[in-house]
């Protein structure tokens, strides 16, 4: 009887000693690729254009997107609706630009975050409802009207990150940041 | 009428009433005459669940009546109506960027993917089961302090509306460097994208090394489960950072080597500077303090007051707080309670006999690290006048000759005379 005590410590012990190996406490569920995608409905696009999907939109579908999804919050042509500015002068913002005038095309620094945020968040009502080609133009769209692009090539995967925004040119790491975190590189 | 049945009379509420009426000399007790009527009946009953009091419903978070929309925006914890440093769950402030999602706990998962060995899915049970921390931090939104941009500044400003974007709560939860060790990190791992489960689906990015420091994976907060605007049932907290990179409804984190620059880190929560640039990751939250009491709009009368306010620094403790008294000529040690823990809030005093003369006071904070606030001359010769973000100037409060409190922050040169559209849409704004 005390021998199988001795054996039941002796394994409980094993078993506690084999859970925290390694410092893990084995908890949590192993999820395939697979199973991450399934989860993964608005995938980050980093500034690289890594999470980029397949597709691509013109200015012209864009305009179309636009006036449906978009227009009724922001304004005809990107400006003067309810809502935040996408359109505004100048080209990148001043010190002296109201903050009210901070939009898209002056003060947005990466072309990405456009195809993230818009795919992620918008419509603000109905966040999720535009497809991934229905995304890429009305990027194209609000690029245009910033004119950032000239709309002679659709937005896609490969064009979309190579758009230059020129806020870009104002942006910096913040130098307390770069003290603390001397590799952080601004993409 | 002898003096026992006068008290007769007093001890009768409604009598008592009409009684005042009919006697001018007893119209000035001293003593209240509906007082002790609790006395004599009997209380309400046991309940499950609490309330406060029916005479402090005016204690609620300030929101702007001139937001266009209730599901963005932010509301400002009312903070010369609290005391002590423990903000009450139900008046933390809020910051949200598309209302507070329904989260259901029992379809509530974290998922842990990108750069690991092992990508891993936890339940809110699971979270609960690791070891835990509990700790008082506070979360203050970068946009706290956006008022002090007003040129020339808010008559109407209460210290609410100066700086109730900043709450102190203690968290409940597993450090974030457990689970990230429970997933395994790949080579070349150095930024999390932790993904919030509202209708932005709001992502930030967050350096793999705070993530590892002090990062909490928080399911509790004062002793509670998290309320549905701090983030329910799971949500970051980061220490000393700017609230917005606190991501609430915490559902997905991605490990990368690159950062996402998403819409929150570049188009908002970016700081203009005095020179032009844009400074991006400005996470860490600089030294503020704020007297509370004696604070704008409210009035004193001559005689003992104990200014009473609130100081906190993302760089660690706060190691004391000065109070001026003479418009910041000469500055004098307030005293600190409870003893400062860092990178919490902690409640300074100072005892004061006001002669009944027009002054201006004002606080400011000095944090472990020797930092301290700024005027606002000193703020904006470095910040430009349309930066939104991370105001710490120190604000001050001009005391009447009639004993009432109004913002004492002065006109500056050289500026437009309103930039009233500052932060329009984005946290701290008010239109």
């Amino acid at each position: 009887m005390r021998r199988k005590w001795f054996y039941l410590a002796l394994s409980a012990l094993a078993l506690s000693a084999l859970v925290l190996a390694q410092g893990r406490y084995q908890i949590g569920t192993p999820l395939s690729e697979q199973e991450v995608q399934q989860w993964n409905i608005r995938p980050s696009i980093l500034a690289n254009g890594v999470g980029l999907p397949p597709g691509q939109g013109t200015v012209d579908e864009g305009a179309r997107v636009y006036a449906t999804h978009c227009a009724s919050c922001h304004g005809a042509t990107g400006e003067g609706g309810a809502f935040t500015r996408l359109v505004s002068e100048p080209f990148p913002i001043t010190k002296d630009v109201d903050s009210v005038d901070f939009a898209i095309g002056n003060y947005w620094q990466y072309a990405t975050t456009l195809f993230d945020y818009t795919r992620r968040a918008m419509p603000f009502a109905t966040p999720g409802i535009l497809s991934d080609d229905e995304v890429y133009a009305v990027v194209a769209y609000i690029l245009y009207q910033n004119g950032i692009i000239d709309g002679s090539e659709p937005m896609n995967a490969q064009t979309l990150p190579k758009v230059q925004m020129p806020a870009r040119a104002l942006l910096e790491l913040d130098p307390n940041t770069q003290k603390r975190f001397p590799w952080i590189k601004l993409p | 009428m002898n003096r026992r049945k006068l008290l007769q009379l007093l001890s009768k509420g409604a009598a008592a009433g009409a009684f005042v009426k009919l006697s001018g000399g007893l119209a000035q007790s001293k003593i209240p005459q509906g007082a002790t009527e609790t006395m004599k009946v009997l209380g309400t009953t046991l309940r499950e669940y609490g309330e406060r009091s029916e005479f402090e419903k005016d204690v609620i978070r300030y929101i702007s009546p001139n937001l266009r929309s209730r599901h963005t925006g932010a509301s400002f914890a009312p903070l010369e109506k609290l005391e002590g440093v423990v903000t009450p769950s139900s008046l933390h402030f809020e910051r949200h960027h598309a209302g507070v999602p329904n989260v259901n706990p029992a379809e509530y998962r974290l998922v842990i993917h990108g750069m690991v060995e092992r990508p891993l899915m936890f339940t809110l049970e699971d979270l609960k089961r690791f070891p835990s921390v509990t700790r008082t931090y506070f979360i203050e939104c970068a946009g706290n302090g956006q008022n002090g941009y007003r040129n020339p500044p808010d008559m109407t400003l209460t210290a609410t509306r100066s700086r109730g974007l900043v709450s102190n709560s203690s968290w409940t939860g597993v450090p974030l460097s457990i689970l990230l060790k429970e997933a395994g990190l790949k080579e070349g791992a150095r930024w999390l994208i932790p993904e919030g489960q509202d209708a932005a689906a709001y992502t930030r990015s967050l350096p793999l090394e705070k993530a590892l420091d002090d990062v909490l994976v928080a399911y509790a907060q004062n002793g509670e489960a998290i309320r549905p605007e701090q983030g329910y049932p799971v949500r970051l907290v980061v220490p000393g950072w700017e609230g917005s990179i606190q991501v609430k409804w915490l559902r997905r984190i991605q490990v990368t080597d690159t950062p996402v620059m998403s819409k929150d880190e570049t188009s908002e929560y970016t700081d203009v500077m005095a020179d032009g640039k844009i400074y991006a990751f400005t996470w860490v939250m600089d030294p503020e303090s704020i007297i509370t009491y004696p604070s704008g709009l409210q009035q004193i009368s001559r005689g003992f007051h104990e200014i009473r306010g609130l100081a906190w620094s993302g760089h660690g403790r706060i190691r004391r707080v000065e109070v001026s008294l003479d418009g910041g000529q000469t500055w004098k040690q307030a005293s600190l309670e409870p003893a400062p823990d860092a990178l919490s809030v902690v409640r300074f005093k100072y005892n004061w006999v006001w002669d009944g003369r027009e002054t201006v006071i004002m606080s400011r904070a000095w944090d472990e690290k020797g930092n301290t606030q700024p005027t606002q001359e000193e703020f904006f010769a470095k910040w430009a006048r349309n930066n939104r973000y991370h105001y710490n100037a120190i604000q001050a409060w001009r005391i009447g000759a009639d004993g009432k409190v109004v913002n004492g922050d002065k006109t500056l040169a050289g500026a437009p005379a309103r930039l009233g559209a500052v932060g329009r849409g984005g946290c701290g704004g008010e239109s």
